[in-house]
């Protein structure tokens, strides 16, 4: 494609970048000379895993490196001007509008305190002008309307918090586009975005760029999203540039290890084999007809009321993995929440082991507590920073009687099933990397040696790669344990990687049920089969 | 809206009850007699009880509360026992002094401290950081009784610029009602500037790590228009919050300051009631104080509306 075509004159080029880190980091350099280019109406990606200097080199090019932090070496010359001999004004007048950035999180990107047609309106004020207010609230609904935001006019007057996470990015790419940059660079855009939204994402960024004719440098751990946008691929691992070619060699023929290794980790959206049936037996945990409404129901009555949940049953058998796939508001945390009861239902049963805890008091529950536990999403807020991962892990064992000699115990064996070092015990989260943290909560959850292990997206914050580790984790200890597993996600992939059966939910509802490999081969609501559409595949098949 | 509204304003009244009943028990509850103060010492036990007779104060307490809160609630506060005078009249002739004082001590506050911290924030880690937090330490440490006298003694006694005490209604003109203002002003205000300077840096320190600060940068906008437009009305919240602890902190700090700088307000009426074992007034005084409590609190939770969208009541 773009590949053998003569090219014009790049947007950006860096060359010999170097860009060193502090002293004590656990490398001389976050980026070591780096070289790369991106030609107009281009799309590059940047891949690597956390760590790998992709987000550096944006921040590099952009000039938003941190303090701490400038380059020793190279340069960026974007249209032939190099950015780092540049001083702070021309620099200022740069960015914004001869490059614009996408950043990672909608969510925490805008200013929640400002409407968000002024904050695009905004960045055509500080840079064109756009021959006063009313032209620029013209061109600001022309924006909207170009990123395909229903009814811009008063979208332009909504403020963050009443967007969704996919309209948000939408607000910051017309916002990116709003001086017709020549180079737009995009930081893991579509990272925090459910499936289908990401779908969306892409589609937008690949129209807006072949119509408007930018460049784009593209910031992806994630070889699903490569296949999908990319033209050109840049690979980087610790710092270095390993591998660089067309979208369609790196994908088919990708010469170096740790390229094989990350396409390697992009999850199938193919079950494996499912695993051998045991005999029917009674569930471990019965959910029927559980409701969860918000709201409505203040001091003075009245409110709005919203129905999170709206009779969900579900069963889950010993040594079960049932997989709980939906978006973002389909209903799948409260789920979660309701039956480790870290929020009351409105109405229905929950029943572990006959025992029907739904509307159980708060006091009651104690003995139950124990037996659901929990893995979180986030593993670099759920566990306690100022205790060692030792006292995170036996805490709740001692809570229930065990003698901190035995619960310690425990907890050394337990690091040692999850293939951490023993050591690990007298250290503090910050010393752990994303993943590995996730295996010490996945140690702390089941420390209490629970009958039902909830993870509620446990690995969709880990680049793929970890990713995959941690589900090969889940795989080996959901044998060896017998656990039964309630595994929440808004993936597909990885739910068929690892759930025996499916249940799909959109709006508080279930809306398809079944077995995995019979929900892949055919699914029959229009919802399943419009996830299946949007889940990112390789587009090339690889040995 | 208007429901929170009604909600809060009915919430005030079991709280204002819970107040006057506490404030009614506390001080029976307290050692001292006021019909033996009022008697003088060389008064016989029999004048004594002849006093308490005429006063009421020889009922059971359930009797005497219950007198008094039907009074209340008709919106009669009661007389003084010693000088007899309604004590609405009291407080009315002693709010203005105080309400002056309180005024000029949180603008003048807020107008110092909130760029001080702001200032502070943005040079973090640097010698203007470091001056600021040394000035905030040093404003929490100072008891106010002694930045009283001090200020006294330098800018009334040694410079003579200014009046060394008493107070002047703006009525009379604006320079002597000032100039009477500024000295305990200065006083009490430095530990309101302290307060609220420290909340300011720590507050849009923490909205200067922001992702949407790092967004605003990269729209290519000047570092004075992140700090106006980005960071200022997002670090509000907490600041406002901390000014409205302040107001009603404040009413603790005039009983002291009135009294260093002789002012006629109702920290020095607070006083002498109650070294007088004056209940009534005592009793509607902090009455007063409770309410004025409540309503600041409301008028904060409402001011949050105009910072944060997000917000809704």
């Amino acid at each position: 494609m773009i590949g053998a075509s003569v090219r014009s004159e790049p947007v950006l080029s860096i060359t010999g970048l170097t860009v060193p880190l502090p002293r004590g980091a656990d490398r001389a350099n976050a980026i070591e000379g780096l070289s790369l280019s991106v030609g107009p109406n281009e799309i590059v990606c940047v891949v690597g895993e956390s760590g790998s200097g992709k987000s550096i080199t944006a921040s590099a090019v952009m000039g938003l490196l941190p303090p701490n932090l400038s380059p020793s070496a190279g340069q960026i010359l974007l249209q032939g001007e190099d950015v780092l001999k540049v001083g702070p004004a021309r620099l200022r007048a740069l960015r914004g509008s001869r490059m614009a950035m996408v950043f990672q999180e909608p969510m925490t990107a805008l200013n929640p305190v400002l409407k968000v047609g002024d904050q695009i309106a905004e960045m055509l004020e500080a840079h064109s002008g756009r021959g006063g207010r009313e032209a620029r609230r013209r061109r600001v609904l022309d924006l909207l309307g170009d990123v395909h935001l229903p009814d811009p006019p008063s979208l332009a007057k909504a403020y963050p918090h009443q967007l969704s996470g996919g309209q948000r990015q939408r607000v910051m790419i017309a916002m990116a586009l709003a001086n017709d940059p020549a180079l737009i660079i995009a930081d893991e855009p579509t990272t925090a975005l459910d499936v289908t939204t990401q779908a969306q994402i892409l589609k937008l960024l690949k129209e807006l760029q072949a119509r408007r004719n930018a460049g784009i440098l593209f910031i992806t751990h994630d070889f699903g999203v490569v296949s999908q946008i990319a033209d050109r691929v840049v690979v980087m691992q610790k710092g270095r540039l390993v591998e660089e070619g067309s979208a369609e060699d790196v994908l088919t023929r990708p010469r170096d290890p740790y390229t094989r290794m990350l396409i390697a980790a992009v999850p199938r959206a193919e079950p494996p084999p499912p695993r051998p049936r045991r005999q029917p037996s009674a569930p471990i945990l019965a959910v029927r007809d559980l409701t969860k409404t918000y709201g409505g129901r203040g001091l003075f009555g009245g409110g709005r009321a919203v129905t999170a949940l709206d009779s969900v049953s579900l069963a889950l058998q010993p040594g079960e993995t049932l997989g709980i796939v939906g978006e973002s508001g389909s209903g799948k945390s409260t789920l979660a929440r309701c039956v480790a009861r870290f929020v009351d239902p409105s109405a229905g049963h929950i029943r572990i082991g006959g025992d029907d805890i739904a509307l159980l008091p708060t006091r009651e529950l104690r003995p139950y507590r124990r037996r659901v536990q929990m893995v979180f999403q986030d593993p670099y807020r759920s566990l306690n920073p100022r205790r060692t991962v030792g006292q995170s892990i036996i805490e709740g064992p001692m809570n229930y009687g065990l003698s901190k000699e035995a619960a310690w115990a425990r907890a050394t064996r337990l690091l040692d099933l999850v293939h951490l070092d023993a050591g690990a015990l007298d250290r503090y989260p910050h010393e752990f990397s994303g993943g590995q943290r996730q295996r010490i909560a996945i140690a702390r959850a089941l420390a209490m040696e629970p009958d039902v292990l909830i993870a509620d997206e446990a690995v969709s914050a880990l680049d793929v790669s970890v990713q995959r580790q941690v589900l090969e984790l889940l795989e080996d200890i959901r044998e060896r344990l017998n656990l039964s597993i309630l595994f929440i996600t808004h993936d597909l992939r990885v739910a068929a990687r690892l759930c025996d059966r499916l249940v799909v939910m959109l709006g508080g509802r279930i809306v398809e049920e079944g077995a995995t490999a019979a929900l892949f081969a055919n699914p029959r609501h229009a919802y399943t089969q419009a996830l299946f559409a949007a889940a990112p595949k390789l587009r090339v098949a690889q040995e | 809206m208007g429901r929170f509204l009604a909600g809060r304003l009915a919430a005030t009244l079991p709280v204002m009850g819970v107040v006057a009943v506490i404030v009614f028990l506390l001080l029976r509850l307290a050692p001292g007699d006021p019909a033996a103060i009022l008697a003088g010492d060389a008064a016989s036990p029999d004048q004594i009880a002849a006093i308490r007779a005429r006063l009421g104060l020889d009922q059971p307490i359930l009797t005497q509360f219950l007198s008094w809160i039907g009074r209340l609630l008709h919106g009669d506060l009661g007389a003084s026992i010693i000088s007899n005078q309604p004590v609405a009249k009291l407080i009315l002739e002693r709010i203005e002094p105080t309400l002056a004082l309180a005024t000029t001590t949180i603008v003048f506050a807020v107008l110092v401290a909130v760029p001080l911290g702001v200032l502070a924030a943005w040079w973090h880690g640097t010698w203007v950081d470091r001056a600021v937090m040394a000035v905030s330490v040093l404003g929490f440490s100072v008891p106010v009784f002694v930045l009283g006298y001090l200020l006294i003694f330098g800018f009334a006694m040694q410079l003579r610029l200014l009046p060394v005490q008493g107070y002047v209604s703006i009525t009379e003109g604006v320079w002597p009602f000032l100039s009477r203002l500024i000295l305990p002003t200065l006083t009490l205000s430095v530990i309101y500037i302290a307060l609220i300077a420290r909340t300011t840096r720590s507050s849009v320190l923490e909205v200067l790590g922001e992702d949407y600060i790092r967004t605003a940068r990269a729209k290519g906008i000047g570092e004075t228009q992140v700090l106006w437009r980005h960071a200022l009305r997002n670090a509000a919240v907490p600041v406002i919050s901390v000014i409205g602890l302040g107001i009603a902190l404040l009413i603790s700090g005039v009983v002291v300051t009135e009294s260093v700088f002789n002012l006629p307000g109702l920290g020095r009426l607070t006083v002498d009631s109650v070294l007088a074992r004056d209940y009534p007034v005592i009793q509607g005084v902090i009455l007063l104080f409770s309410a004025l409590y409540v309503v600041v609190n409301l008028a904060i939770d409402l001011s949050y509306l105009l910072f944060d969208p997000r917000i809704r009541y």
